[in-house]
């Protein structure tokens, strides 16, 4: 997808200045409760009955939205893995393709079926389209010592995104309150998500990593949609292939009008509804994630992030490949054969040399302490920051990571020596080491 | 994201390395406030976090001092009048000087930390008699690299100045050693003083802990924190302390705000 990381489709304007934040108040003692993740609540008839589509109505569907003039992205095979790539029709969708995921572990598998979406996810997000790894900011140059700063007009894509799982319209919402706060909403983000088109597709094969069932996420979107499609595929009930489809919105149910297509009757909704029931059954509610938001905070010296920065190589494939991590650096670029100056802002990770380096010092040299940050981050201080939790549990930390660091093991690991420290007082370091800046 | 362009109207030379350069802007900026800091964007270099070294009355003339140790910061230096910059703010939640009307006040200042504390010393200058005894503390690496000798001297005039540097050099006959041991030449009882506390790290926890063993309270000290800033803006995540954004949230704390998380290391 080269051309959404180019200048084109990334550019965007800011505001000459922003106005400083308002404090925020806390008075260090009082932890905010876990919050749920947010699931907007849609009302199941509020637009409408469902709906049958048949596998030619999901062709019809995406070329509708791309003759709207939308980018249309959706699953496609893509070398070895599936990935989120523009679409022009139905033939593009990964049709008999599953995955298998574990730590560190991904392989596409043939399925006995021709499911469009019998896959659990892709291992990269649907983050770098409304987040681009690498957006321009103004474009800059000096002519007899006059600073000339050109703008960049934001490109609007109006984006159709085919296919979104449950957790991943969850971490759309969880970068959301990242990017749109009042104050100073993100122009970049803003003019890739107003005017973007969700169709969310409920899970019916879950992969071995995934945990949005204990996340509150999945496997069933309840909001955040255009339109919500269930895949039906050789069920004992009704042998051929369809979707059961909600619309979520006006413009959902508007796009669904120009289908044509037939009520669903009570069986067939039944059908939907089991399938989402036994992926929720098989995903489980094995990871506890009431607790965690004061386990991490109370757990900074515990042993444990030592044990696992044995084994991380603080690559940052996490934090590339989570749906949710938002950090960025901002860089002057000079361009070979250009006397003028682009300045970018491109995606920084937790886990890199230069995340927390000050002039006199590094904040966090050791990789116990950048695992310690992200994990922390994820699940505890991101709930202070932004009252939800950084962690939708779609998995893709688990899958990307080389050498297979299961953030629910690190949890249950946390949990199990549960403040425990390294530091038992005898050895415990004064305030004054650390940090000598 | 995108700064305005200013430009630099004059350049004190401080000291080896240390450049105060004031700034003209076009459009003027949101009136900032003592502790706030701005992003100053060297062309084609980058753009750090610098604070508002004083806060003239007029809103589009800015005083910044800057301490050469890096590339951006080297470029703001070698700026000359003319030169143009540029700029984005103010930014932060600066000195919270309401505490400290009517007490008693220590301002303690290491090396640069100097710069977002002058324009606490100078508020407190303008309204003398809202404030008890204030005494203002220097420490800086040798006696060529103190800040602002001349401001300095003319406060001690209705301050209580004293100064140490970390190495002597011919000619000084000041103090030797570092910043906290000034605090024993403040006679006076500091049970309910206000204290404004900036510089490296690790001088900010030894001399919080000194204020402290002087009875300070911990919501009496405020500091300010150094991070790794991108935006500024909360949105790059680089400034973060444990749940805090330094950028936004900060960077001047209470003390009692940042004390338990500076005690835990690499945070
Ligand atoms: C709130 C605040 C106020 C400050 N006020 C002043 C001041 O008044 N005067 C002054 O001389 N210095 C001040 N500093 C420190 C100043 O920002 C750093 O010295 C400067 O960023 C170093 O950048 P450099 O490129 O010169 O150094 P390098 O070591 O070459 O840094 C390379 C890059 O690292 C990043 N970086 C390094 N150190 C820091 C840092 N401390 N904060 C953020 N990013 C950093 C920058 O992106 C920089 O481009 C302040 C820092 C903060 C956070
Ligand atoms: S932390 Fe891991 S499981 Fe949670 S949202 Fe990010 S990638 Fe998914
Ligand atoms: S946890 Fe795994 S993916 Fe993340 S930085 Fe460490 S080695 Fe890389
Ligand atoms: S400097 Fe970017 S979040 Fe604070």
């Amino acid at each position: 997808m080269e051309d959404m990381f180019g200048s084109d489709d990334s550019r965007t304007r800011y505001p000459t200045t922003l106005e400083p934040e308002p404090a925020q108040q806390d008075d260090g003692a009082v932890r905010k409760p876990v919050a749920p993740q947010p699931q907007p609540q849609i009302e199941p008839q509020a637009f409408g009955g469902p709906l049958i589509l048949t596998v030619a109505d999901v062709d019809q569907l995406i070329r509708r939205l791309g003759a709207d003039g939308r980018t249309v992205i959706g699953p496609k095979v893509d070398g070895p893995v599936i990935g989120y790539q523009p679409i022009g029709g139905a033939a593009d969708l990964p049709s008999g393709w599953g995955d298998e995921q574990g730590p560190g572990h991904y392989r596409l598998r043939r399925r006995d079926d021709d499911a469009l979406f019998g896959y659990a996810l892709a291992p990269t997000s649907w983050k770098r389209y409304v987040f681009p790894a690498r957006s321009e900011l103004f474009r800059a140059r000096r002519e007899d010592g006059a600073l000339a700063i050109t703008t960049i007009p934001p490109a609007r894509p109006r984006y159709a995104f085919i296919g979104m799982r449950a957790c991943e319209i969850a971490a759309l919402d969880v970068q959301r309150r990242v990017f749109m706060r009042p104050e100073a909403p993100d122009p970049t983000y803003a003019a890739n998500t107003q005017d973007m088109f969700v169709v969310a597709v409920s899970c019916g094969s879950p992969a071995a990593t995934c945990f949005c069932v204990s996340a509150g996420t999945g496997p069933e979107a309840s909001g955040g949609y255009d339109i919500r499609l269930t895949e039906v595929n050789s069920t004992p009930n009704s042998p051929d292939h369809y979707f059961v489809a909600n619309a979520g919105t006006q413009a959902g149910a508007d796009v669904l009008a120009q289908l044509a297509c037939k009520p669903a009757s009570d069986s067939e909704t039944g059908a939907a509804t089991q399938i989402v029931q036994a992926a929720a059954t098989a995903i489980g509610q094995g990871v506890k994630l009431d607790d965690v938001h004061e386990l991490l905070a109370r757990n900074r010296e515990n042993p444990r992030w030592d044990d696992v920065a044995a084994r991380c190589l603080s690559c940052g494939n996490c934090t590339m490949s989570c749906p949710t991590c938002f950090c960025s650096d901002v860089v002057d670029e000079n361009p070979i054969g250009d006397d003028g100056v682009v300045r970018a802002r491109v995606w920084a990770s937790c886990f890199g040399v230069s995340y927390s380096q000050m002039h006199g010092g590094n904040a966090r040299t050791s990789t116990s302490s950048r695992y310690r940050q992200w994990l922390t981050h994820k699940m505890s201080t991101w709930v202070d920051q932004f009252d939800v939790s950084g962690c939708v549990g779609c998995g893709r930390c688990i899958t990307t990571c080389p050498v297979g660091i299961d953030i629910r093991t690190e949890l249950e690991a946390i949990r199990a020596t549960d403040t425990a420290t390294k530091y038992p007082e005898s050895v415990r370091p004064q305030t004054d080491e650390g940090l000598a800046t | 994201m995108t700064p305005t362009v200013a430009r630099v109207v004059d350049r004190v030379v401080e000291g080896p390395g240390t450049v105060t350069l004031v700034i003209e802007l076009s459009d003027a900026l949101t009136a900032p406030a003592p502790g706030q800091f701005n992003m100053l964007w060297a062309y084609g270099v980058g753009e750090v976090p610098i604070s508002l070294c004083a806060v003239p009355p007029l809103t589009n003339v800015i005083l910044h001092t800057i301490h050469d140790v890096g590339a951006v910061s080297h470029a703001l230096c070698e700026l000359r009048p003319g030169d143009q910059l540029g700029v984005r703010g103010p930014f932060g939640i600066g000195w919270d000087l309401t505490p400290a009307r009517g007490q008693d006040v220590v301002v303690m200042a290491g090396g640069i930390g100097l710069a977002p504390l002058r324009p606490v010393v100078e508020a407190i200058l303008a309204d003398r008699e809202a404030y008890g005894q204030v005494a203002v503390l220097l420490g800086a690496r040798t006696p060529n690299d103190l800040l602002f000798p001349a401001e300095t001297a003319a406060w001690s005039l209705s301050l209580q100045v004293e100064t140490t540097v970390d190495r002597s050099a011919p000619g000084w006959t000041g103090d030797v050693g570092v910043v906290t041991t000034l605090l024993g030449r403040i006679r006076h009882n500091l049970t309910d003083a206000v204290a404004f506390v900036c510089g490296p790290e690790v001088m900010m926890r030894f001399g919080a802990r000194a204020l402290l063993d002087r009875g300070v309270s911990a919501e009496g000290i405020q500091v300010s924190m150094e991070r790794n800033m991108q935006c500024a803006v909360t949105m790059c995540g680089h400034c973060q302390f444990g749940e805090l954004f330094v950028c936004s949230d900060g960077p001047v704390f209470p003390w009692a705000r940042v004390e338990s998380m500076l005690g835990v290391r690499e945070l």
